[in-house]
């Protein structure tokens, strides 16, 4: 049951991400690597906010911003000073790097009892279920904390992928999605497609960051290391995401990201659980987008042919 | 209204690659006129039209749409007064959304786009209304993603998305070229119907000579990047395809002969 909550409220906190990555990678269709540097931008700007003792919301805002003006300099990079989309990406996940060890200070910020975003809700749960620090769920005793962290996270998700759908479906979100179909034709139909290129990586890094926020509140710990690979973890859960919902509207696409990286993250557990070594993680994560990116197509040729040859025969 | 003056674009300038494309073109298009610009390949015709839509920066000349200068706009800005058909049936359209959103994102040309929901119901009338007048059956499949369609009906699609909201000019660089030739004439017939109907302002580019001869009120030919020739009014009425053609080869034959004996025969015989 651990497990499962962990798995839960992880895959929940990391749909943020996955729905960031996937603004950029399928709306934008622009390879973001900033990701990887704006997660961790967002950990430890709430980590050092909340050992100063800011109010929590308002770290985790002010770590979402953070993230947003990260990706706010790669569209810059890449749309005014003409920089290819990947490098520009690389140099500010590079630089970011450094801005994180100057914010933290040094490599590694614990959280040990400082008020989070979970705190309010484990206060509330404590005084329904008559002050004891479990919880019973279907026969499991859980941990308040937990429970608590569990719910704010599914409260936040849901909230922001509402916004999000909401968004895409205005105007300005119509035309950010047409921006990465068509920018010839958007500029034929009076948008500035860089201003939106621009504006949507900004708001990818902001989710991204935003979720770097929760992972360090959740975790207790901000870490400057704990971007690496985000960016191949989130197109993974977005392909598990797109297999399971398809990717025909913005909601469903939206559902698909959060139930892709919920999946993915049960899988990881229950591998980790069976005894995967913890080091080899990335590098299944990165053998498992490959697969999903080309297998598709070869199974498709392979099939073609065989059919081919049953043809001819 | 359409005004150019010496309008000069060399592509490469002083590398061995150098293109004059366009060699100072001086242009005016009144309110209301539909004109065809005809030409070899390499003629310059779509870099014209390039140029009027703000895809590059000229090296000289003005460009001014209904008295207004707009050289230096970027061609976002010109595309809230200028609508635009591309060539390539795919280039207009956004292939993985909806029907009913390509359109959305056309209904707000030139205005400014807020966090209204860009589907709201009277929108979604006022689409389905206007996309059954295409005849094509499309109104049923406004939620099908666009790029399910054949050429013919992007194409057609893309023709009531630029003309949504009254342009001052509408560009039509060979939107009839890629299709077959019965999309082609249903292409040609509805950008004739919508250019009449709202009397706009319209420059079209073709290879065809009888596009060039039936359609428009004035032809406009066009050579190594200036224009040899234009034909309007009760002349523009007596042309036909094959004096076009015979127009070409004496331009053609024109410039075989040195510059210089050619200025001399000229003053020789008028
Ligand atoms: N973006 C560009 N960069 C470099 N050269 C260009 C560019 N656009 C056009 N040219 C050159 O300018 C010249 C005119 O090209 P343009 O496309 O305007 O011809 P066209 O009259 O439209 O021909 P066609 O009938 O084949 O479409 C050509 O020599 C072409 O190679
Ligand atoms: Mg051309």
């Amino acid at each position: 049951m651990t497990l499962v909550i962990g798995a839960l409220t992880i895959g929940l906190i990391l749909s943020l991400l996955s729905m960031g990555v996937w603004i950029s990678f399928r709306v934008l269709r622009y390879c973001d690597i900033t990701v990887d540097g704006s997660i961790t931008l967002g950990a430890s700007v709430v980590a050092i906010l909340l050992v100063k003792g800011w109010s929590p919301w308002t770290a985790t805002l002010v770590a979402t911003l953070a993230g947003a003006a990260a990706g706010l300099v790669t569209g810059i990079l890449h749309t005014r000073f003409k920089i290819q989309e990947l490098l520009a990406g690389i140099l500010v996940m590079t630089a970011l790097y450094s801005v994180n060890l100057r914010v933290m200070g040094r490599s590694n910020v614990p959280l040990l009892d400082v008020e989070t975003l979970a705190s309010p809700m484990a206060r509330l749960i404590t005084r329904c279920s008559s002050n004891s620090d479990t919880l019973g769920v279907c026969g499991w005793q859980v941990p308040v904390q937990d429970a608590a962290m569990l719910v704010t996270v599914l409260l936040v998700t849901v909230a922001v992928a509402l916004v999000i759908r909401w968004f895409l479906l205005t105007h300005i979100g119509t035309a950010l999605r047409a921006t990465g179909d068509n920018p010839q034709m958007v500029r034929a139909q009076g948008v500035n497609h860089r201003t939106m290129v621009v504006f949507g990586l900004a708001s990818a890094n902001g989710l991204v960051g935003m979720s770097g926020a929760l992972l360090a509140q959740y975790q207790g710990f901000a870490d400057v290391q704990m971007g690496i690979g985000m960016m191949v973890w989130g197109l993974a859960s977005i392909i598990i995401g797109e297999a399971l919902a398809g990717r025909t509207t913005p909601g469903l696409a939206l559902c698909g990201a959060i139930m892709g990286t919920i999946l993915f993250r049960l899988l990881v557990a229950i591998a980790l659980r069976w005894g995967l070594n913890p080091n080899d993680l990335k590098m299944v994560t990165a053998l498992f987008v490959f697969a999903a990116l080309v297998l598709p197509d070869s199974v498709k040729s392979a099939m073609h042919r065989f059919f081919k040859r049953q043809h001819h025969a | 209204m359409l005004d150019l003056r010496q309008i000069r674009k060399t592509f490469f300038p002083d590398t061995p690659n150098e293109v004059q494309a366009l060699c100072g073109i001086d242009l005016l298009i009144p309110e209301g006129t539909f004109a065809a610009i005809i030409g070899t390949n390499g003629s310059g015709k779509s870099t014209l039209l390039n140029a009027v839509a703000g895809a590059f920066e000229l090296d000289q000349g003005g460009i001014h749409i209904d008295g207004r200068e707009i050289t230096t706009w970027p061609e976002y800005r010109r595309a809230g007064l200028i609508g635009r058909v591309f060539q390539n049936p795919f280039a207009g359209t956004a292939a993985d959304m909806t029907i009913a959103e390509n359109i959305a994102l056309a209904m707000r040309r030139g205005c400014r786009r807020g966090f209204g929901l860009a589907l709201h119901r009277t929108a979604r009338a006022e689409i389905a209304e206007r996309v059954r007048t295409l005849n094509l059956g499309l109104e049923n499949r406004l939620d099908n993603p666009i790029g399910t369609l054949s050429g013919g009906q992007r194409q057609a699609l893309t023709l009531l998305m630029a003309t949504w909201r009254r342009p001052r000019l509408l560009l039509l660089d060979e939107h009839t070229a890629a299709l077959d030739p019965k999309s082609a004439a249903q292409v040609a017939e509805l950008t004739l119907t919508l250019i009449r109907q709202e009397k706009l302002t319209a420059l079209m580019v073709t290879h065809s000579m009888q596009q060039a001869v039936q359609l428009p009120e004035r032809i406009i030919m066009m050579h190594k990047g200036r224009v040899v020739r234009q034909y309007e009014g009760q002349e523009k009425d007596r042309v036909r395809a094959p004096d076009l053609l015979a127009a070409f080869d004496q331009v053609r034959r024109r410039e075989q002969l040195d510059p210089a004996v050619a200025a001399l025969l000229a003053k020789q015989y008028g």
